[in-house]
């Protein structure tokens, strides 16, 4: 096999600290005599050890082998993409406003946002009331209702007129399916899930942070000579921009190529399924709960809390995978990720599967019996004690401050 | 005859990667190699499919020499074939090359009626490559699949998940899906599995196997970069609230306060 060695470890420069070695998720790098190697069967390239040499001593060469739709000259402007449900734009899209603002204003660039659906005129306006400076809307019955194969290509089809250079949509199930198209469809690069965003002052570019590894390890990524350079961001990290009705902008009306208003997919069915309360994603209030309630019918107890504060009902896997409650419901790694502003975990003991969904919450209560339980680790509040007397005592307290 | 093509990844097990909270640097020792825990799944899903309409299933993945494991695994647990895409020229794909890479990979196998891909896996966590092999094989894409409900006439029906529920949509064959955990419960291999998984070959693919351009393979053919890495923010050290129930819940109704 022949070996590339686009990596490589510039001898006169180890010093031989070894911190490249912990770096490496993949244990690529071993130590020979003095110095630090490379296991070119087990490198992936990925870069991690690059930022922990303090000594420059890791060389990756890079070259851009394709030129993306949009180029690196042409590129102007930040764009977020929309997300509409039933003619209502999503409240992702205002917190994608409002870092989209703020990235617009460090380029000194215009902020745009672009919503496909139909009958969407009054909804274009809101985008504007909360930050937007234009908002290019696509209206066609075909983009009622949100679909990957029409949504990509017709979005595609304006990014290559219009020539953003930075674009965000919501880790969302749609964003998610939608903006890995438009990737490949453009020749561009794209992050997942981003949790911060910023502009590097000097190379102009868009630092886009993440975790990875199931949130054991973050991740700054950037994308250098392909444009646009694109990111998910999850749900409920940033703040809703603030909403302006004085505020003015510019709608413009695209009418894509009429070939790709079809569709290779049929719609038969939109079933809703959350069942007690609020959809988990959207929650600013979660309460969860795991092993530690006992039976299905003890459920009752943290569905009464979640009500009393208006708040959402999560579960662990065991619980999930014991039939107590819906798959949708389930936080954590096989599960959804969620960002609350307040998470209280009643009965979970807090295996790091379950805690990279929700260790990003704001404020994260714990109750629980064993006082070893990891939850408590990521708690910023623990009570060890019994859910069943603490609960019903918050539950009172609550109830006796509504009346 | 369905021909069924899965794509699996080999992942180090994430809930053994920690951080030495002194030396801020990535703990290693006695972290496996695993087959992504989503892609389970997906291979306990095609032969499912298998079972109700007769076909072939090759499994297929890009990586190490050592990414060999998860096909023999996943021959084990009754896939027919397994094939690995291995070439230094691969190494550092993000996902734009990773995709690309895979796609070509399947043209090569020839014919087939339905990819399947986990939802993600479970180091990156990214998503993108199902949806990416779909772009560049030109074929519908059906993301969190957690239902098929039916297959006939070249038509498959699924159910996928969506924040609010599930979406009932249908596609012609050929297709892609990323399927969800809850679609099944994936099978333990069965000791003839794991005999025939020893014996069986593995078909070894590199990119001069492959109708491949080389600027869009590997570190060069992957438009993002890793810059930084560290790790995440440690949450303050909490409070632990004792005393009698009724002092802890006014406590706790103190804070919910503050945040409501």
């Amino acid at each position: 096999m022949k070996v590339l060695k686009n990596i490589q470890i510039l001898e006169d420069k180890c010093v031989g600290c070894q911190a490249c070695l912990g770096a490496c998720p993949y244990g690529a790098i071993y130590m020979e005599g003095k110095k630090a190697k490379i296991d070119y069967d087990k490198c992936t390239l990925c870069g991690s050890c690059i930022s922990k040499c303090k000594f420059e001593a890791i060389k990756i060469e890079k070259k851009a082998g394709f030129k993306s739709a949009v180029s690196l000259e042409e590129a102007k402007g930040v764009w977020v993409l929309a997300e509409q449900k039933n003619n209502k734009v999503q409240s992702v899209s205002y917190e994608l406003l409002n870092k989209g603002r703020e990235l617009a204003d460090d380029l000194r660039v215009e902020l745009t946002a672009i919503l496909l659906g139909s009958d969407i005129k009054e909804e274009a306006q809101c985008l504007i009331h909360r930050g937007a400076d234009k908002v290019i809307i696509i209206e066609d019955t075909i983009l009622n209702h949100y679909q990957s194969g029409t949504y990509s290509a017709v979005i595609a089809e304006i990014i290559k007129k219009y020539k953003p250079e930075i674009i965000l949509s919501g880790a969302t199930t749609i964003g998610r399916s939608l903006v890995p198209r438009l990737a490949i469809k453009l020749n561009t690069g794209l992050t997942a899930d981003c949790t911060a965003l910023e502009i590097d002052k000097e190379k102009k570019l868009l630092l886009q942070t993440r975790p990875a590894f199931g949130g054991n390890i973050m991740a700054t990524i950037m994308c250098q000579n392909h444009r646009p350079q694109m990111a998910t961001v999850r749900h409920k990290v940033f703040a809703e921009a603030i909403e302006d009705q004085k505020r003015k902008g510019e709608i413009i009306e695209e009418k894509p190529s009429s070939e790709l208003l079809c569709s290779d997919i049929i719609l038969k069915d939109i079933v809703e399924e959350i069942e007690e309360t609020i959809n988990i994603t959207e929650a600013d209030i979660i309460v969860a709960a795991g092993r530690g309630v006992g039976t299905k019918e003890n459920l009752s107890i943290i569905e009464e809390l979640a009500k009393a504060l208006d708040g959402a009902v999560a579960a662990s896997r065991s619980i999930v995978d014991a039939g107590w409650i819906p798959y949708s419901h389930q936080v954590g790694q096989t599960g959804r990720t969620v960002c609350p502003k307040l998470y209280i975990a009643c009965g979970i003991s807090g295996q790091i599967q379950h805690l990279v969904g929700m260790q990003s919450s704001d404020v994260i209560i714990a109750i629980n019996k064993n006082p070893d339980a990891p939850i408590f680790k990521v708690a910023n509040y623990g009570v060890v004690g019994d859910l069943f007397k603490i609960i019903p005592a918050l539950i009172k307290r609550i109830q006796s401050s509504s009346k | 005859m369905l021909n069924i093509v899965v794509c699996i990844k080999q992942v180090p097990d994430t809930t053994d990667v920690k951080i030495d909270p002194k030396t801020n640097t990535l703990i290693r020792e006695g972290v496996e190699s695993i087959m992504n825990p989503f892609d389970r799944y997906a291979v306990e899903e095609a032969l499912r499919l298998k079972e109700q309409h007769e076909g072939k299933i090759t499994v297929l993945t890009m990586g190490p020499p050592q990414a060999e494991s998860i096909l023999r695994e996943a021959i084990s647990m009754g896939v027919d074939e397994g094939v690995l895409l291995s070439d230094r020229a691969f190494a550092g794909s993000d996902t734009w090359a990773t995709s690309y890479t895979l796609a070509s990979g399947i043209k090569a196998l020839g014919e087939f009626d339905i990819i399947i891909c986990g939802k993600q896996a479970a180091d990156g966590d990214t998503a993108q490559v199902g949806p990416g092999i779909s772009v560049h094989l030109n074929i519908p894409q059906l993301t969190y699949v957690k239902k098929v409900e039916k297959l006939e006439n070249d038509l498959i029906t699924v159910e996928r998940l969506i924040e609010e529920g599930y979406e009932v949509i249908e596609s012609k064959l050929p297709c892609l899906m990323t399927v969800v955990k809850e679609i099944n419960e994936p099978r333990i291999p069965s000791l003839k599995g794991m005999m025939r998984s020893k014996k069986a070959e593995i078909k070894k693919l590199s990119a001069s196997d492959l109708d491949v351009k080389a600027e869009y393979l590997g570190l060069d053919g992957s438009p993002t970069q890793v810059v930084k890495i560290f790790s995440p923010p440690h949450r303050q050290k909490g409070e632990m609230l004792e005393g009698e129930v009724s002092d802890i819940a006014e406590k706790l109704f103190s804070v919910i306060k503050e945040i409501k």
